[in-house]
């Protein structure tokens, strides 16, 4: 079978096109590249939604916190201590019991699906850390920034938007392109943990972990799966990279370059 | 446990918890606990040890070393960690295994990568298949703890690395102009101070290595997920004294919780810790 032969078979396996069986035998390195490429399709799936989803409710948290009413912002408080402070792995499990009791009284039957409710956990998840990050920036916008801005007149919903937010997303964005790796990087976690990977349909940690439990050989699946996520990280920092120029275009001198210190925030 | 348990079929309502939590199963259950943080001690100064090797080396002279010790923190930083796990906990014992064979069986002519499957000599076999239970046990805990220091290493020489170019360089020179060798300079100038540039980003990787843990379970170690899922499940009468329905929902609440808890009571201790360090230090707690 040529390997332009197994793309077609097997590109798309992850989203359930193509062939059903996936290889048992004799595997080629054609197969390593292509079914785990395949996988990644998911990694990216939950990576992007949640990352998008979770950053207005991650404002919205940070703002809560900053300037709510007092049991608004233990509330947002609460949040943000729960998602931080106990492992992604363990808020998995425990979503997945959730949505399981949930579908036998018939509520909400379709969160017992990775797509829906893995990526609900996700949302959530990133949605505290990076509430955290915006919440910091928030604290540690210049005081004379706001106070210009009242003396212009600003007050108020427009003095927030037009002054104090784009300043908290400049401050924010370093950290919050570590926390985008972070989250690609936690998307491996979800089908070892609990949510099932229906008709073998995984993300790409789960398809190298099959090929190495197959072959009882790691050193060709996983360093495979290395390289799509390097691949990934440089792509993220690429397209941050241009957010964070576009945030600071205003500034005189050359822009702060985004550059990959991986701080450990997560 | 308790003299009343004989017959839990006539027990009900608290006594029957009672009996329920304190069967045998569950004792292991909570011994799994101490499980979790043993490999916590061992696994905190393995990997501060790894990192500081991997910091000391990527602020080698000597090219080739250099990129070793960056190489070593930025593949690992890369990547997602439970790659690593995955990865490690079987190269690593396919390496040791390896390695024994050729010290071992040096005439052996068969390949060790035969198809798909890895055949080492009898003898090689670690632990061997004669072992007992607990040797098994005991090695596959030593691999994780392996890796873990391994994959953690990899962060903590990137927090120190950081730390080292952190600190003043005026100190340093002061050091050389005293005459100090690079040697001296390094053990007795540099690291005595660079803890406090450090502490901020070793405080948050302890804290990334608490929520690591839960990982044990996909090493295949009994830990507490393991055990949370096994108690949990439903338990039909015919097979349990303690016939009970899904109940994994809770016990894996009850992690939560323990996670929760612990990683406030970390939090607090290491602000303390921060505040205590930073006496005297010419900034204001935390700066690094």
């Amino acid at each position: 079978m040529s390997c332009w032969q197994t793309v077609q078979d097997y590109a798309l396996r992850s989203i359930g096109y193509g062939e059903r069986q996936l290889p048992k035998t004799d595997f080629t390195l054609c197969e390593h590249f292509t079914l785990i490429g395949s996988g990644l399709i998911w990694n990216v799936y939950f990576g992007i939604l949640a990352l998008l989803i979770g950053f207005f409710i991650a404002n919205a948290i940070a703002a809560g916190k900053a300037y709510g009413p007092r049991w608004l912002r233990k509330l947002c408080d609460w949040f943000i201590l729960i998602f931080r402070g106990s492992p992604l792995f363990i808020q998995f499990f425990l979503a997945y019991f959730i949505f399981l009791r949930l579908k036998q009284v018939g509520i909400l039957p379709f969160l017992t699906a990775a797509q829906a409710g893995a990526l609900l956990v996700l949302i959530l998840n990133t949605a505290a850390y990076s509430a955290q990050i915006f919440y910091g920036a928030l604290m540690s916008v210049p005081k004379g920034d706001v106070e210009a801005a009242s003396a212009y007149g600003f007050t108020g919903w427009n003095r927030f938007r037009r002054i104090v937010w784009p300043t908290t997303l400049r401050l924010a964005w370093p950290a919050y392109t570590n926390e985008a790796i972070f989250l690609f990087h936690a998307t491996t976690l979800v089908f070892f943990s609990g949510f099932p990977a229906w008709q073998q349909r995984g993300d790409a940690l789960y398809y190298a972990s099959y090929f190495a439990d197959k072959t009882f050989n790691p050193f060709v699946p996983y360093p495979i799966l290395a390289f799509y996520f390097i691949l990934l990280t440089l792509v993220i920092i690429g397209l941050f990279g241009l957010v964070n120029r576009r945030l600071n275009r205003h500034l005189p001198g050359a822009t702060p370059k985004l550059r990959y210190r991986p701080q450990l925030i997560r | 446990m308790f003299s009343y348990c004989s017959d839990p079929d006539l027990l009900s309502g608290l006594t029957w918890l009672s009996c329920y939590l304190t069967t045998g199963k569950h004792m292991l259950f909570y011994q799994s606990f101490f499980v979790v943080l043993l490999l916590l001690a061992i696994t905190a100064p393995a990997a501060l040890a790894f990192g500081f090797g991997g910091a000391m080396a990527a602020r080698s002279r000597i090219a080739p070393l250099s990129w070793l010790g960056k190489l070593y923190i930025s593949a690992v930083r890369g990547v997602p960690d439970i790659a690593f796990f995955l990865f490690f906990v079987i190269a690593l014992d396919q390496g040791f295994e390896y390695l024994r064979h050729q010290v071992i069986c040096p005439d052996w002519t068969d390949p060790i990568r035969q198809g798909n499957d890895f055949v080492v000599c009898d003898a090689a076999k670690l632990p061997l298949n004669s072992a007992p239970q607990w040797q098994h046990e005991i090695y596959g805990f030593f691999t994780a703890i392996l890796t873990y220091a391994i994959v953690f290493g990899a962060f903590a020489a990137n927090v120190l690395f950081g730390a080292m170019r952190a600190v003043p360089k005026a100190q340093l020179e002061t050091a050389e102009a005293y005459g100090m060798s690079r040697k001296q300079t390094f053990w007795r100038v540099l690291v005595p101070q660079m803890w406090i540039y450090a502490l901020p980003g070793l405080s948050n990787l302890w804290m990334v290595l608490i929520k690591a843990t839960p990982l044990l379970f996909l090493l295949g170690i009994e830990d507490i997920v393991y055990w949370a899922r096994e108690l949990g499940a439903t338990k039909q009468a015919r097979f349990s004294d303690y016939p009970h329905g899904d109940w994994r929902l809770w016990y894996f609440l009850a992690l939560l919780v323990f996670y929760l808890a612990f990683t406030r009571l970390s939090e607090i201790v290491l602000d303390r810790l921060t505040q205590r360090l930073s006496k005297g230090q010419a900034f204001a707690g935390g700066v690094a």
